[in-house]
């Protein structure tokens, strides 16, 4: 199996604490593929879909997130989140 | 009707209610049906099973309601309010097992996708240490 992989630089000043992990999270759950996040290119990954575990690694700003994605929407998934991080989680809603 | 589980939160204290679901409603949004109640009637601290009842009215979703409380009294009365549900919706409405504020933004999230009662459950008690 084939999982995609995308990163972003998190710029957002207070890192990925409790607002924009709801958007991250509500975005990830839009998808139907699996979809994990973590911190370093190797891991370890958390389900980009669990609001407990995205907000419990506290990434800081000017963390990379790496995202990793496997199924039908990978492509867009991925997609949607870099560009959530990217855009410092303004339009999340 | 929403397709979303509804989430009630329950306190001793009406601001406490409230403060959190305006964390809600800011956090995650409106897309979640939302109930809350705190304080007696008299303006102090305490839970109201009427209280409560209304509160789920307010939340009611056919997918469900989950209920956060904070201490004692707001457990007990919830659990009360919902034995004094009507018997097609008691077996509709739980409560979790989960810090009140914390625990209704996580489940709030959880709900917002469309996720079961139990998922919205199991969401807000995985901050429950073991």
């Amino acid at each position: 199996m084939n999982k995609l992989r995308a990163s972003v630089l998190m710029r957002h000043e207070v890192g990925l604490h409790a607002r924009p992990s709801v958007k991250l999270t509500k975005l990830a759950k839009a998808f139907e593929s699996h979809i994990d996040l973590g911190l370093s290119p190797d891991g370890p990954w958390v389900d980009a879909k669990s609001i407990v575990k995205v907000m419990a690694t506290k990434a800081p700003k000017d963390s990379t997130i790496y995202f990793r994605a496997e199924g039908t929407d990978a492509k867009a998934a991925l997609e949607a989140l870099v560009t959530l991080v990217d855009g410092d989680f303004q339009d999340g809603r | 009707m929403s397709e979303n589980v509804g989430i009630v939160i329950v306190s001793h204290s009406a601001d406490v209610a409230r403060g959190t679901a305006l964390m809600v409603e800011q956090m995650v949004g409106r897309e979640v049906p939302l109930g809350w109640c705190g304080g007696d009637p008299g303006g102090g601290l305490g839970t109201s099973v009427e209280a409560i009842m209304k509160a789920i009215e307010q939340a009611w979703s056919e997918r469900g309601v989950a209920i956060l409380v904070d201490l004692g009294g707001a457990e007990t009365n919830s659990e009360m309010a919902i034995e004094m549900l009507p018997e097609e919706r008691r077996d509709r409405v739980v409560v979790c097992n989960a810090p009140v504020v914390e625990g209704a933004v996580m489940a709030a999230t959880e709900a917002a996708s469309g996720a079961t009662l139990e998922a919205v459950r199991r969401t807000a008690e995985e901050l429950t240490p073991v």
